[in-house]
């Protein structure tokens, strides 16, 4: 392996630290190879999944409530622009120096974190709901709870999704650093080069960039999947017409 | 190249012979005063690893808007790659750039220059779609060439939603640049990090990345309200 990857340089010997075990620099431990990187990423993954989760079960449901009753404009669009403000690294130190490490604070600032993107972004997208196709659905009898669950929230899935993408790069991102805090993340090769070493350090890197890309494409497939067909349709004259598809997603700090 | 780990983690800075409240890791407000000036230094490489990537990301991400502009089908193309780059991880990108351009403030730079194009690009091309027709046609009637027309009414009133993009991408920056230090770009981010369970310590380099960010955010607002002073002159 190491002739065929020797003109990757550095990089070729990243990518053999992340198939095959070897000596580490200090001397005496084995490191690299699937089996750790498998067992690194696996906390990495539960580590965001649980955060996004409950993110997610925290925030949709109160950007439903504030955005049907038109409540709470401030509170949910402020919300973000604070989180912007406070960096993830600072956070986590925060959490680290008062409150202490392990699984439960790492997850809890990854909570903090995914929050305010999926809030505003359920809030502005049960707004931007027309207010005809609101009354359309009154017309037909349909209770509050009805509207919200089968007319607000379908034509709000779009840009809720935006947020939930933009909470779920930024987490998996903070969650390398989630080794600071003692957890055994993607981040521990690239945070204790003392034991894994350069190549080490960038084959995690390699990973952490790899599983981000991978997500957020996964969930923008997600997010085309959840789209009702009738904004498709909306939209597809605009296309025809060459107006451009810049995103409109709105994308936050990744770390 | 040779490699030096960028941290140490073990290594804690020495503060035998101080206090109870300092040995507790605790919030002390005397050391904070005696010590305060060992963050100056950090905070000015902060405030570095912050404007040039910053004014870099702009130039690049302006120029790039600029020619778009005019040729829409690249706006998607450039809006994709952009998002990609601000999609990887900063942790892993300062990591990634090292065999290319080593350890040292230019990788810190180059990543976190990475990260601004994504944002000013959009905004730059958000504010010059949203310019009303009516006043393009104004200036076609007046007699305006393409390119007077851009840098006379145009870009004007993009102004604002350009300005909002630069707030956001300093902002990020402020925080993605807590980082750089693994990239050997130094700044708070190296304080946090030689002594993350000190309170004191990260009360003082937390709270100074906080209160840059806020400090440059009302710094380019204040720039905005001066520059658009017409905007409010017709209001």
């Amino acid at each position: 392996m190491n002739t065929t990857l020797a003109f990757l340089g550095q990089f070729g010997g990243a990518i053999e630290f992340i198939f095959e075990e070897r000596e580490s620099v200090g001397g005496g431990v084995k490191v690299g190879g699937l089996g750790e990187i498998g067992d690194l990423a696996a906390t990495h993954l539960l580590v965001s999944a649980v955060a996004m989760a409950v993110a997610c079960a925290v925030s949709i449901p109160i950007g439903l409530y504030l955005g049907h009753k038109g409540r709470g404009e401030f509170l949910a669009i402020s919300v973000s622009n604070v989180g912007r403000a406070v960096p993830a690294v600072v956070l986590l130190f925060f959490f680290i120096a008062f409150v202490g490490n392990g699984f439960t604070n790492v997850a809890f600032v990854l909570i903090l974190l995914a929050i305010p993107p999926i809030l505003t972004n359920t809030y502005v997208g049960v707004r931007q709901v027309q207010p005809d196709i609101v009354d359309a659905a009154r017309g037909m009898g349909m209770t509050g709870p009805q509207i919200v669950r089968r007319v607000r929230l379908p034509l709000a899935m779009p840009t809720m999704f935006a947020g939930i993408r933009t909470s779920a790069v930024s987490v998996l991102a903070t969650a390398t650093i989630g080794t600071y805090a003692n957890l055994q993340t993607l981040g521990e090769p690239i945070l204790v080069p003392q034991q894994y070493g350069f190549e080490g350090a960038l084959g995690a890197a390699l990973v952490v960039a790899l599983i981000t890309l991978a997500a957020d494409a996964g969930i923008g497939l997600m997010q085309h999947a959840v789209t009702p067909r009738g904004i498709k349709l909306a939209e597809e004259p605009r296309t025809q017409r060459r107006r451009l598809s810049l995103p409109t997603r709105r994308r936050e700090a990744s770390t | 190249m040779t490699f030096e780990p960028p941290i140490a983690q073990l290594q804690t800075r020495d503060r035998s012979g101080e206090s109870g409240c300092v040995i507790d890791d605790g919030l002390c407000p005397d050391w904070i005063v005696d010590n305060f000036d060992r963050y100056i230094d950090p905070f000015w490489q902060h405030v570095y690893l912050t404007v040039t990537p910053v004014a870099i990301g702009f130039v690049i991400a302006f120029t790039l808007a600029l020619i778009a502009h005019r040729r829409t089908w690249l706006v998607g193309p450039i809006a994709s790659v952009t998002g990609t780059l601000y999609t990887i991880p900063s942790v892993a990108f300062f990591f990634l750039l090292q065999p290319i351009t080593g350890l040292g403030n230019t990788t810190a730079i180059v990543a976190l220059v990475c990260y601004t194009l994504l944002i000013i690009f959009r905004n730059v091309i958000t504010g010059l779609r949203a310019v009303p027709e009516d006043a393009k046609d104004a200036a076609r009637g007046m007699g305006l060439t393409e390119r007077q027309m851009l840098w006379r009414v145009e870009l004007p009133l993009a102004l604002p939603e350009i300005l909002a993009g630069v707030r956001i991408a300093t902002t990020t920056t402020v925080g993605l640049a807590a980082l750089a230090f693994l990239a050997g770009g130094g700044g708070l981010g190296q304080e946090l990090d030689q002594d993350p369970f000190f309170k004191s310590n990260v009360v003082v380099a937390g709270g100074l990345c906080i209160v840059l960010a806020a400090l440059l955010d009302v710094i380019i607002l204040t720039f905005q309200r001066f520059t658009t002073s017409w905007q409010r002159a017709a209001a």
